[in-house]
């Protein structure tokens, strides 16, 4: 039985104006991933892979071509409607963690769940923080917490919905090789765990490698997508 | 594929949980930002519970201001029918005559021009004449004895039990005067009241024919619900006979009206103050706002909806924007125990100080609007944030040109203000201009920090030291502060310089020139028969007569053609009725003086026997009468009526201190009519003119002297309690406006924080990030000041020119120093938040902000 597509993404194009000229950072890229899959994006920097997961996941809207998520095509939907689809199917993970500094690193979990006005919330935080290893730290401030610690919190929070896909910038951006370890580990047991998909963008080939296909994006293009020994 | 609840409902309680969490790290900010509104709240509410109070005062002492329950004025004495009407009318009855007059205290030859009042009867029927002994305002009107005004008492050292001269008689001071019905403070210094029985008035043989006496009559009735149908039938009596009335409740309407003026004027400078502060709220929001982007991208990132962010800071500001206004509330009821101290001197009734819910919860309610309203138009930004902040700065611009919120909120902010100034003016133009006038100085303060962003960029020079460089580059580099902070510090130097230039212009007004050639005392009240006598003693004192002018009572009767009655018909005519009830002083001569020029028609200084007599009229008398060159009037002159035309036009400067007219007749026409003469001499020195005073008091007791000396230092006293409240309600808005430019300058802080903790990091020693801060400060605070200071040089011309109609003059050197002041202290301050950042290991500073 084929596997079923969480997102699709045909002729995609994006373009920016800058002091009068038309800047192509993506240019006819086109692709679908499956439920429950690991993607990792890869390419050099400025080749466009962040601006593509940006797309992917609504944060913009493309100049042309599309994109459908859970077979929502985002290209039409205005921001507030890009932000419901956000808010029930897509989880973040950041390169520099972007937890909210002024909530606690219990409330930036509780975040999402609150938005759908769910039940039993502050139990369902607590159960993913004692998880990521921070049952304790809950009542801290990011700016209380360390790296590895603020990105475990960023990873409660983003399965804190339960998405049906999670996108990840450089998730180990900002991490030494210990934490980074950690993290990665953590990322895939528990998107193995919820059955999430998973498309993370990295410079890192040692990460990309862990994941099931490797889309190489260059100079706005598509490259290559293969798909590797964990396949 | 599951379905997207794209009409997901908006919870509030969840929006109001993420704002006090939110807050959480920024309430000591959030305060600061609002604690510029505090003092401009404050300062309305004082005036508004001050107002409330005056009108329930008002309210509860209306009938001691008048005394009675219809009094009966005019200035002559009733005959016929209304002499029958006066001597018949209430329960009971008393009578005044009232006139200025000399008086002389023999024990210490003290003279002084004073309002004698001769009064007969039980007057007042409410309240009281409040004197020392107590029961002195009583039994004065036993004997031949006076009641004579503390200043009075004071001036000449005068006690209780010794004598003062009225006239050819002399009177026991039974008592001193502390307070008569309706009476203030301010007006017994300018004109100082001596009671004595009315009995006694023939004796000091001052009542004669040509002395200009007010003759009032008293009434006490005891069923005063019939007064209102009464004074339906008096009206039109007293009004042919040329007599007003005033009753409790007419008196409780004029008397509110005049306290609408002085509270309108104080709550218009309060409202300069909260404008000040209105400034503060939306340039500190604004920062805040754009130091808040990343966390509102990564909540829309997380699915919170454009709208829901937005509303998380609304009610963030709206919250702590009432926590502003009820802090304001509280301190504007303790300042309102301040005003009735401040403005004692000005009121004829007590003012009680009680709190008034209504004035607080105004404030409150208007504090909770402007903090909303200013906050509109960086809040409506939070809705273009994207989410893609998160992974970078957006390429979209966040502001919001062309976004139609944004000119609604523009038109909002105006139509407030346009709003709120007529509420304080009740005046559309006024309240037009006023904000216009804001407008323009927001304008001109905008264009002049979007020049200095452009020229700054174009000046720097790459062989400039790294200090410098930097200090200037400040000035436009991304995230700069050159617009809001200019706008800020700009307006409020506008409008602290405004205030102080206009206070500074009205109090030069009255600094008279006191020449040799200029006349500093006036004898008036001179008989014909007395003319020459006088002039000779005034020389024998050796003392110049500077002039001598005629003058002679008379009334308008018509204008062409038309009377008092055809122009109450009529109300087309557009004549103010006033102008035939006035009772005109007008003199005659052949030639102009040096305060008058002819700004139509021709000056004709001879009548031509037979014909109509050409006169004179100054120009806001023939605005009023509505007459032109050429025009028809028909003057009552003490009985003869007199064919008369407007043969020319003048402008008077009534600011010099001469005997000026509105109508001067020519020579030839008034020589025999009744009339009294003015002598204006000049006096070196108080010795002299007590001299001069004593002598003609004793020669020629009718003849009253005005020592300009001393009124011009009541009036100082006067200019000096009058500037005292304008420097008391100014003081809200320069406390305002010190508080805007300290959060102003203390939000740039959290702008300038990562970069001086990088240069830092990089090797820059304190000294160096002390310089570039000090240089980027003192441009813009010189660059603003410079700006606010030629903003309200340019006001303060207009309100001089067109609104106080009076010269123009600047005094520079406050000027220079308000303006140093303002540099100084944006540099100080400034500097002083740097040295926060300085003082902290650089890791502290970056982890608490991050």
């Amino acid at each position: 039985m084929p596997a079923e597509t969480i997102l699709n993404i045909q002729n995609l194009n994006k373009t920016y104006k800058s002091a009068g000229r038309t800047l192509t950072v993506l240019d006819d890229i086109n692709f679908s991933i499956s439920t429950g899959s690991t993607n990792a994006i890869v390419g050099p920097s400025g080749s466009g892979k962040t601006t593509l997961l940006g797309l992917c996941a609504g944060l913009d809207s493309a100049s042309s071509g599309i994109v459908e998520l859970n077979g929502i095509g985002l290209s039409n939907l205005g921001e507030d409607k890009r932000a419901q689809v956000r808010n029930q199917y897509v989880g973040f993970i950041f390169q520099n963690f972007q937890l909210l500094p002024t909530l606690t690193a219990l409330e930036n979990v509780m975040v999402p769940l609150e938005l759908r006005g769910e039940k039993n919330i502050k139990a369902r935080s607590q159960d993913l923080l004692d998880k990521v290893g921070l049952a304790d730290r809950g009542h801290h401030y990011p700016a209380q917490l360390s790296g590895g610690e603020q990105q475990r919190v960023s990873l409660a929070r983003a399965f804190s919905n339960s998405p049906k896909i999670l996108f990840a910038d450089e998730p180990t951006g900002n991490l030494d090789a210990e934490t980074s370890e950690k993290v990665v580990k953590l990322i895939f047991d528990l998107n193995r765990e919820a059955g999430t998909t998973l498309v993370l963008v990295t410079h890192d080939l040692e990460l990309a490698a862990k994941t099931h296909r490797i889309i190489k994006i260059k100079g706005g293009k598509l490259v290559s997508d293969e798909k590797t020994c964990n396949e | 594929m599951d379905q997207v609840n794209y009409n997901r409902k908006i919870n509030f309680s969840w929006l109001f949980k993420m704002a006090v969490r939110d807050s959480r790290r920024n309430r000591s900010r959030l305060l600061l930002f609002i604690s510029s509104i505090v003092f401009g709240i404050g300062a309305l509410v004082a005036i508004y519970s001050f107002r409330y109070n005056i009108q329930n005062d008002v309210d509860n002492q209306a009938a001691t201001l008048i005394g009675a329950d219809l009094t009966i004025s005019g200035n002559k004495a009733p005959d016929g029918e209304l002499k029958t009407l006066t001597d018949s009318l209430g329960d009971d009855r008393s009578q005044e005559r009232s006139f200025a007059s000399m008086v002389l205290f023999p024990k210490s030859f003290g003279t002084r021009l004073v309002q004698v009042r001769a009064l007969q009867g039980g007057f007042p029927y409410y309240g009281e004449l409040e004197t020392v002994p107590l029961h002195a305002g009583s039994t004065f009107k036993k004997g031949k004895y006076a009641l004579v005004d503390k200043t009075l008492m004071m001036q000449f050292n005068a006690k209780v039990n010794d004598s003062v001269k009225v006239g050819n008689e002399t009177f026991v001071i039974a008592g001193l005067l502390n307070k008569a019905p309706g009476q203030t403070g301010i007006s017994s210094g300018i004109a100082p009241v001596v009671y004595i029985p009315l009995q006694y008035l023939e004796q000091t043989g001052l009542a004669k024919l040509g002395s200009r006496i007010t003759y009032s009559y008293f009434y006490k009735f005891n069923n005063t619900r019939a007064i209102p149908k009464l004074i339906k039938t008096l009206d039109p009596k007293l009004e042919k006979d040329g007599f007003n009335y005033d009753t409790i409740a007419t008196r409780k309407e004029n008397t509110g009206r005049s306290f609408e003026d002085l509270s309108r004027f104080l709550s218009l400078v309060g409202f300069i103050a909260l404008l000040l502060g209105c400034v503060g709220v939306a340039s500190a929001i604004n920062i805040y706002i754009r130091e808040k982007i990343r966390s509102i991208a990564i909540m829309r990132c997380m699915g919170v909806k454009a709208s829901e962010a937005f509303l998380i800071y609304l009610i963030q500001i709206a919250g702590i924007g009432l926590v502003g206004s009820i802090a304001g509330a509280a301190l504007g009821t303790g300042i309102q125990h301040l005003l009735p101290m401040v403005l004692k001197d000005f009121l004829p009734i007590t003012i009680s100080v009680s709190i008034s819910w209504m004035a607080i919860w105004q404030g409150i309610v208007l504090g909770l609007i402007i903090s909303v309203l200013f906050a509109l138009l960086p809040l409506i930004s939070i809705r273009n944030i994207s989410p893609l902040n998160t992974l970078r700065l957006s390429f979209d611009d966040t502001t919001t040109i062309k976004d139609p919120l944004r000119w609604l909120v523009y038109s909002l902010v105006l139509l407030f203000i346009v709003s709120f100034s007529y509420l304080q003016l009740e005046d559309w133009t006024g309240a037009v201009v006023f904000t216009i006038g804001i407008a323009i100085a927001f304008l001109i303060l905008t264009a002049i920090a979007w020049l200095l962003i452009r020229f700054t960029r174009l000046l720097i020079m790459s062989s400039w030291s790294y200090i410098w460089r930097q200090g200037f580059a400040n000035l436009y580099r991304p995230n700069n502060q050159t617009i809001i902070l200019t706008v800020s510090i700009g307006l409020s130097t506008a409008f602290i310089c405004t205030l102080f230039l206009i206070q500074q212009l009205l109090i030069s007004q009255v600094t008279l020139s006191t020449g040799d050639n200029q006349s500093n005392m006036i004898l008036f009240d001179i008989q014909t028969s007395q003319k020459k006598a006088i002039a000779d003693l005034t020389r024998k004192q050796g003392l110049k007569v500077l002039s001598q002018v005629p003058i002679v009572t008379i009334r308008l009767d018509k204008v062409n053609g038309k009377t008092a009655a055809d122009v109450k018909k009529d109300t087309t005519l557009k004549i103010n009725p006033h102008v035939f009830t006035y009772e005109y002083r007008v003199s005659y001569r052949d030639s102009l003086t040096a305060s008058e020029k002819i700004t139509s028609g021709e000056w004709i200084g001879k009548t031509i026997p037979g014909k109509d007599v050409p006169v004179s009229a100054e120009e806001r008398f023939a605005e009023r009468a509505k007459v032109k060159v050429g025009d028809k009037l028909i003057f009552n002159v003490q009985g003869v009526l007199m064919n008369a035309y407007v043969a020319s036009i003048r402008k008077v400067n009534w600011n010099k201190i001469s005997t000026n007219f509105q109508i001067v007749f020519p020579t030839g026409v008034l020589e025999d009519a009744p009339q009294f003469n003015v002598l204006l001499t000049h006096v070196p020195n108080n010795t002299v003119s007590a001299k001069l005073q004593q002598v003609v008091v004793q020669q020629f007791p009718n003849v009253s002297i005005v020592d300009l000396g001393l009124v011009l230092s009541v009036l100082d006293e006067l200019l000096d309690k009058i500037g005292y409240v304008i420097k008391f309600m100014s003081g809200f808005s320069i406390i305002t406006g010190i508080i805007v430019l300290i959060s102003s300058v203390r939000i740039s802080k959290y702008q300038r924080i990562q970069e001086s903790v990088l240069l830092r990091t990089l090797g820059a020693s304190r000294k160096q990030i002390f310089a570039i801060t000090a240089l980027e400060y003192l441009f813009l605070g010189t660059l603003s000041a410079l700006t606010g200071i030629i903003i309200a040089i340019g006001a303060s011309w207009l309100l001089a020119v067109y609104r106080f109609d009076m010269p123009y003059h600047v005094n520079l050197l406050p000027v220079v120093a308000i303006f140093f002041a303002i540099t100084l202290l944006t540099v100080i301050i400034g500097l002083l938040n740097s040295r926060g950042i300085l003082n902290k290991p650089p890791l502290e500073v970056l982890r608490s902000n991050s």
